[in-house]
């Protein structure tokens, strides 16, 4: 387990190093002179100049490569050409709203996904087994930003349950200690707050939930439709055990490893997914934050939100493989 | 009598496995699978839709009627009228064009360029295998509507554009997919044997390998149109995609997100035929995977 550890770790730097030129690459891929792009047709010849020079542009590509590589090493992810404000500095607010969206949204997906496909395959072509699995398909098909939408027109407009945008009550702003607004409003012991902070997490977290749910759904059906034809599990409904043991205890166990694989890529989905639904919600996560830098042509932002968001779905997906490991026993590692 | 049964049936079988060639079995699966069925009937409902429903609707789709506007469905306007007064059923009907053919350009585009890499690392290996298989693997390191952004963000924002980015980010499944195929056909006692009476490496990939491999990307290719659909959509919708006045679905959509609460229509209908067209496609997916390489089956 440890060799395979490290070199997993190992076989991660290349494709790190080619993250990071593919990113690189981005700024020096635009049309026409990136300085003027970034300006605009308007800009004076000497701005053009200057940032020519500030974003190093002048140099040859391998020393801004491997300047811009040694930045990264040591936390510098560029300045935002909006605020003036380096990148690694005023990103964390924006990627924790992210981080908590999309694990609000994770737990619904599993929770309900899991759950669905087990009660689906124990009652194999009952009619909970045909709604759930046409609204899987359904779920599968569904362009977020609509159900978003959608969400927000019935359940904010129309009934007013929730609330339409944003993330907290504008006029009883949460004081940020973490940034992740449950645990900020649970240490600050603002239970009145907290609700409000879930409140605004429902709509978009089921509407990025919807996808991952349904394919969890679909995945965990046949996963344990397949373990519950084996003989152990045989053995132990003739032992006369009961039918919820059998199911949660003996057959899920099996038949979570490959359910785990979809979950670890759904994470990826879900960081792509949260742009658009962050874009409806008003939600200040990075998603947002990376398509208000494109509106401003803030290359740096563009590059650093795209470079983390990357390797935060990179280093899940590494972690995803370990636990294979430690779930499923029987896999060994060479 | 009953153990007569399996044999007869067994011999019926095998003088029809004798008769019918793969393509045709494949096409009895999918046609037994309703679910694939419905799937198919749908996408056949909207490539007629795309190719004939402009003929039929209401001329203009651009033409604005400003004492229409946002006029909820009537027997007039089936789908109701925008905040400009355009008819909305004449905009999604247009707009099945633009989003079908963004679907299966950007999947052929993708299926074109993965296969010709998919096929040189499987056939070459070596470094040449090394090289494209990790340009893959970085591909597939981003979150794949992440990296559409991003390549629309330096193309510039429009529907060709958009188009390219989604034809990328598909290129390394397609790749993949292709070179995993080749690597198990290339050992086959056929391409030995097209070898050794000294057939050209690119007669034996294109004439031999490359027909071989094709069943995966039919059904790929299927579901890639899905969600490329999506993609394409989802580009329109952040306003990366489709500029006005194109009647785009995700653009439509865009655009509906200011009179949520005067006109739902607006938002509802465009929604509802993207939807449909990515379900029609999935369950076709799905039921073409069934029928073409049931190994597939997840």
């Amino acid at each position: 387990m440890f060799n395979y550890t490290i070199k997993r770790l190992l076989q991660l730097i290349p494709v790190l190093l080619g993250m990071t030129f593919l990113v690189f690459m981005l700024i020096r891929a635009i049309p026409g002179n990136p300085a003027q792009v970034i300006l605009g047709q308007q800009a004076t010849k000497e701005a053009v100049e200057a940032l020519t020079i500030k974003l190093g542009l002048d140099q040859p590509w391998y020393t801004q490569y491997f300047s811009y590589l040694g930045g990264i090493l040591k936390g510098d992810l560029g300045e935002s050409m909006r605020t003036r404000l380096p990148v690694a500095d005023e990103i964390w607010p924006y990627l924790a709203a992210t981080l908590e969206l999309a694990l609000f949204a994770m737990i619904i997906a599993v929770v309900v996904g899991i759950n669905a496909g087990i009660i689906s395959a124990w009652f194999q072509n009952s009619w909970f087994d045909y709604s759930a699995m046409v609204l899987a398909l359904v779920g599968v098909s569904m362009p977020i930003f609509w159900l978003g939408l959608m969400g927000q027109w019935a359940f904010a407009i129309e009934l007013q349950w929730l609330p339409t945008t944003g993330r907290e009550n504008v006029r009883d702003p949460v004081s940020a200690i973490t940034n992740l607004y449950i645990i900020d409003t649970l240490i600050q012991g603002r239970f009145d707050q907290l609700w409000v902070v879930i409140k605004h997490l429902i709509l978009p977290g089921l509407a990025l939930a919807t996808i991952p749910m349904a394919i969890i759904a679909r995945m965990t059906r046949s996963s344990m439709l397949e373990v519950m034809r084996s003989d152990y599990i045989r053995t132990a409904r003739a032992k006369g055990q009961k039918m919820f043991w059998i199911v949660y205890k003996h057959a899920l166990k099996n038949a979570i490893i490959p359910v785990l694989t979809v979950i670890g890529l759904q994470i990826g989905l879900l960081l792509g997914g949260a742009i658009l639904t962050e874009t409806i919600f008003a939600w200040p996560g990075i998603g947002r934050y990376i398509y208000d830098a494109i509106n401003f042509r803030d290359y740096p932002v563009i590059q650093s939100g795209i470079l983390i968001v990357a390797f935060i779905f990179v280093m899940i997906n590494l972690i995803v493989d370990l636990l294979y490991g430690l779930i499923d026993p029987r896999i060994k590692y060479d | 009598m009953s153990e007569l049964t399996p044999k007869v049936d067994g011999v019926v079988e095998a003088e029809l496995e004798k008769t019918i060639g793969p393509w045709r079995e494949a096409w009895a699966g999918f046609r037994k699978s309703k679910v694939a069925v419905v799937g198919a009937a749908i996408v056949i409902f909207f490539i007629v839709l795309a190719l004939f429903g402009p003929l039929v609707t209401k001329e203009g789709i651009n033409e604005q009627f400003m004492t229409d506007r946002l006029q909820p469905p009537s027997s007039e306007y089936w789908f109701g009228t925008d905040d400009f007064g355009r008819d909305i059923f004449s905009r999604i009907i247009h707009g099945a064009r633009i989003s079908l053919s963004v679907g299966f350009f950007s999947v052929v585009g993708s299926i074109v360029v993965g296969s010709f890499l998919g096929i040189i690392a499987g056939y070459y290996g070596r470094w040449i295998d090394t090289i494209i298989s990790r340009i893959f693997d970085i591909m597939l390191a981003f979150p794949s509507i992440l990296l559409a952004i991003a390549i629309v963000s330096v193309l510039g924002p429009s529907l060709r554009n958009a188009l390219i980015a989604i034809a990328i980010i598909n290129v390394p499944n397609f790749g993949r997919l292709i070179r995993s195929k080749v690597l198990s056909i290339k050992e086959d006692e056929y391409i030995t044997a097209a070898k050794a009476i000294g057939m050209k490496d690119y007669r034996i990939l294109f004439s031999h390998i490359l027909p071989n491999s094709m069943a995966p990307v039919i059904v790929q290719g299927t579901l890639a149109i899905a969600t490329a659909i999506l993609e394409a959509a989802a580009l329109g919708f952040l306003g990366l995609g489709a500029e006005a006045p194109y009647p785009e679905w995700g653009k439509m959509l865009a655009d509906s997100k200011d009179y949520l609460q005067n006109a739902p229509w607006t938002m509802i209908f465009p929604g509802l035929a993207i939807m449909l067209t990515v379900l029609g496609f999935n369950l076709m997916g799905d039921g073409l995977r069934d029928a073409l390489d049931p190994k597939m089956k997840s």
